[in-house]
Formats: C-alpha cells, structure tokens, sequence
C-alpha cells in the first residue's frame, strides 16, 4: 500500500515533469491537456480530501495544504482545479449530500471521471453572492432552472455544477449535470491570468433538475452551503498564496545567484537581498497562518473560519506583493515570458479576488478583533 | 454551564455590535433578524454544535427556524441527546 509521503512524493514528481515545465504553455493554449488531467488522476489527487471509502486519499487539512501547495507551485491552473473540484465541490458534497449523492458522485470524482465546478457568480452579481439572479421554480418532481452565471472556473471543462439560485428570498443548490438539457458554456479567453482554468459562463435554460438532485435543504444554499464551501475556498485559496509566492522566492533566488551586473551576481546586492529577506519572512509567516488554520480545521474548532478568512487575506496579499517583488528583481527579463515570474504576478492577483475580495473579507476580520481584543479595565478613552 | 448558558454565551461573543447591552436579545428572539450576527455565523454556530455537543446535525434539521433563537437551538440539541441516548 502507497503511504501518504509516497502519494505526495509522487505527486512532486510528476508536478516537477510535467506540471511546471508546461504551465506558460498552458496558458497560452488556454487550456490543460487530458492527458495532464488523467496524469494526476493517477496520483488520486481529485479525491484528495474525500474518504477511502470513496476512493479518496483521506488527506487531513494539514496534507491537503501541502498538496496545494506542491500542486500551486507547479501550476496555478491545475491548483484551481483542486479548488473548485475538491475544496468547493467534494467538501460540499460530503457535508451536505444525502447517502445517495455521495455514493453516487463522490467515487466518480475521486477518480476524475467527473471533474466539478462551483457555480455562483453571476455577470452582475459576485461580492454580494445573497444577491443572485439565476432562479427556480418546483414544477412537479423537478425544479426549473434558469440563469447565468459567470467566471466559472473548469465550467467549460466540468461534467458536474453546483449551481446556486434563488426563489424569491431562499437560495438553494443544485447538483446539475453539464449534459442536462439547457445547459450551455460559453469559454471566457484572453484574461489577464489563469487562461488555462477553463473559467466560462454557464447559461441555464429552463433546466429540469430532479428534486432528489438538491444538495442540503430547499433553502440553505446560503447560510450552509455556500458559506461552508467558501470556507474551504478560502482554505485552498490561503495555500495558493504561499504556493505562488515560494515559486516566485525560487525564482529570485535563482536568478539572484546567477545573474551577473557590475562585477557581481545580484544577489549580493543589499537592496536585492531586502527583497528576498522580506519575501521570506513573509512567507514563513503566512505558512504558518495556513498551518495554524488548518490544525483548527482539523480539530473542528470555532476559530477555524475565522482564522482560515486571516490566513486568505494575509497570504493573497503577501503573494501580490512577494510575486511584483520577484518581476523587480528580474529587471527587464520580469516582462517576458520567457520567465515565469510574470505569470506568477499575473496569477497572484486572481487570489485577492476570488472567495472573497480583501475588501469582503477585511470588515469580516476588523468584526472579530473588535469582539475578541475589547479590555474592559484599560485602555479606555 | 448548562447547554442554554452555553448557546447564549457563544451567540454573545459573536455579536458583531460595539456593546452587547446595545444588542439585547432574549431566548425567544430571531437572531438572525436582529442583524447582530454575520453571514458565516449559521454555519458556525452549526460547528460549534456538532462538535461541543459531540452530535450529527442531519440535513432534515437545518432549518433556519431551528438555529433561528436560542430556546430553538437548546431544543434541537436536548432533542438530539435524547436521540443518542434512546439509541
Ligand atoms: C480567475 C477567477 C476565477 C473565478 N472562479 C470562480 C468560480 O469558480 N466560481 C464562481 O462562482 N466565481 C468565480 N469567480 C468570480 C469571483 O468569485 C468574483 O469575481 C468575486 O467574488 C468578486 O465579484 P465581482 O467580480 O462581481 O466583483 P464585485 O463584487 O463587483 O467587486 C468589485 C469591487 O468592489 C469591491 N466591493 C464589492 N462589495 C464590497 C463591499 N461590500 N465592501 C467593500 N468593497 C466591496 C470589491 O472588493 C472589488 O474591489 C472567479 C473570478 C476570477 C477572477
């Protein structure tokens, strides 16, 4: 039997053959080849986190932030993939899926059989996600779907959405196949990063969706489904950042030894060195919010939102910047894409959007030290 | 502290208010109404549950109504223990 060192191992292999070297080529193809997708489902990391018993690797919080992070480094693109395939779709799946649903799609996406994607944003809807469009109606023993959405990463690629709408004030989520009559994609290309993520609008006409294809309650897409996913998103999205910023300090490093001016590799340079000195620091501790974040997971901790929402917001922010840093310290070859530090500037600057933007999440956060650091004796006005 | 103190405490320390005498609520009011508390706290207090009462949840039990006041919530988890027990 593989151990979980052998599965990671392997998995850094293969991200070293075959991710790494291929991920600008990715992009500029806008797409991630099968026989990629089959490669790593091989190495059963689509079922990652999901349980033996569905085929999956079982990884706990912890060695699923390691993977992400192997993964993330390699390849931004395929890290989506885990993203939105793992963390928002199978996580959701196990949470609130009846036995049924589990049997049914969890085995099929361990395996990769049926990649998923998380379908919630809309063309005018995506902070205020309580504010969706798409909508249903019970006809029967199925629901009518109707609506757009847009910015769904894998949605051209996934053979399985979780949809979000809403009738009248309740949001609901559906498990909707991309073969279901009413369904269509439509590829977004020319983005100024993860072209290779497959992201599309989805459009949904007059869908019939079986009932027994609600995932949770009518009615809880919202406060449980959609805020649960997006907690693990965030997860995901935390170690994305370290992920995107230790390639980017790599890459410094590199190129800071063995790029020569006046006399002297660069990296002798004091200003150079300040910049890898603060990349450093920066990611160690945002590795460690990560890992802090995911021991709480593990232990089902009340702070684990909490501290997970922290760790996305830290990590995204010091991925942007550790990534404009590693473009400085390659001068003009920063602007070309025959390094990758420009793709990584570009890709470190999706994670401050997605699962909620710094803006969302800094209010979410200033709320907590405002409840969790008030001294009643001291300091007072 | 009994499981209604507990659940009363723990909505406490999550009110998203400057001065919890500003924020009043008794057993039997919406908590989710009062705007006191945000968007991820349904599915925390839902955590917080399963895991300081060592209890599963289902599906069929997440109606908001259910985590809607506190008398509601005591009453799911009394519900819940008497399940396990009678098990
Ligand atoms: C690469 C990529 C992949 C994506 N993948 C997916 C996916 O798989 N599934 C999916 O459903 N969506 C996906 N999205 C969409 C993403 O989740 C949204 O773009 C994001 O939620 C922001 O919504 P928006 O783009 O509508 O921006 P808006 O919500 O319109 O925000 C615009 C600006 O206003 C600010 N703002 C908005 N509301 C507030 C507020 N209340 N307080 C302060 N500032 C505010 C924001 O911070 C931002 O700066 C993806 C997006 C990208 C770029």
């Amino acid at each position: 039997m593989k151990t979980l060192t052998d599965v990671l191992s392997q998995v850094e292999q293969y991200a070293a053959a075959e991710l790494r070297p291929r991920a600008g080529r990715f992009e500029a193809q806008e797409a991630i080849p099968r026989e990629v997708l089959q490669g790593l489902a091989k190495h059963g990391i689509f079922g990652a986190t999901l349980p033996t018993i569905y085929g999956g690797l079982a990884l706990d919080p912890i060695q699923y932030g390691q993977l992400t992070e192997m993964v993330g480094k390699a390849c931004n693109s395929v890290r989506e993939l885990l993203t939105v395939h793992v963390s928002l779709v199978g996580e959701s799946i196990l949470r609130w899926g009846t036995g049924e649903q589990k049997q049914y799609w969890l085995p099929k996406m361990a395996t990769g059989e049926v990649l998923a994607a998380f379908a919630l944003t809309e063309p005018e809807v995506g902070s205020d996600a309580n504010g969706i469009d798409s909508s249903y109606r019970q006809e029967g023993d199925h629901f009518i779907l109707n609506g757009r959405k847009k910015w769904i990463s894998f949605g051209d690629l996934a053979d399985l959405y979780l949809v979000l709408a809403s009738r009248g004030d309740e949001m609901t989520a559906f498990l909707v196949d991309s073969t279901m009559t009413g369904v269509s994609t439509t590829k977004m290309s020319n983005l100024l990063a993860s072209n290779a993520s497959h992201l599309a609008e989805i459009h949904f006409q007059d869908v019939e969706v079986p009932l027994g294809n609600v995932l949770g309650r009518v009615g809880g897409g919202f406060a449980y489904v959609v805020n649960s996913a997006l907690d693990h998103g965030r997860y995901s999205i935390a170690w994305a950042g370290v992920a995107i910023a230790q390639e980017a300090l790599d890459g410094m490093v590199t190129y800071g030894r063995t790029r020569r001016q006046g006399g002297r590799v660069i990296g002798a340079y004091a200003e150079v060195q300040q910049m890898i000195a603060e990349a450093s620091v920066n990611i160690h501790a945002s590795r460690a919010l990560c890992i802090a974040a995911g021991q709480k997971r593990r232990d089902k901790h009340p702070d684990a939102v909490i501290e997970t929402t922290m760790a996305k917001y830290f990590t995204s922010k010091m991925a942007m910047k550790v990534a404009t840093d590693a473009v400085q310290v390659f001068g003009g070859n920063g602007f070309s894409r025959e390094y990758p530090v420009e793709r990584l500037f570009r890709e470190a600057k999706a994670l401050e959007i997605i699962e909620g933007t710094s803006q969302v999440l800094q209010p979410v956060i200033a709320q907590h030290a405002l409840r969790t650091c008030y001294q009643q004796g001291w300091w007072r006005a | 502290m009994s499981t209604h103190e507990k659940i009363r405490h723990y909505i406490e320390s999550n009110l998203v208010t400057f001065d919890a005498s500003e924020a009043p609520f008794t057993d039997d009011d919406n908590i989710f109404e009062k705007g006191f508390l945000n968007s991820m706290f349904a599915m925390q207090m839902l955590t917080y549950i399963e895991t300081e009462f060592n209890l599963t949840v289902d599906n069929d039990d997440l109606e908001l109504i259910n985590f809607s006041t506190v008398n509601n919530i005591v009453g799911l988890i009394e519900k819940k223990q008497r399940g396990r027990s009678s098990a």
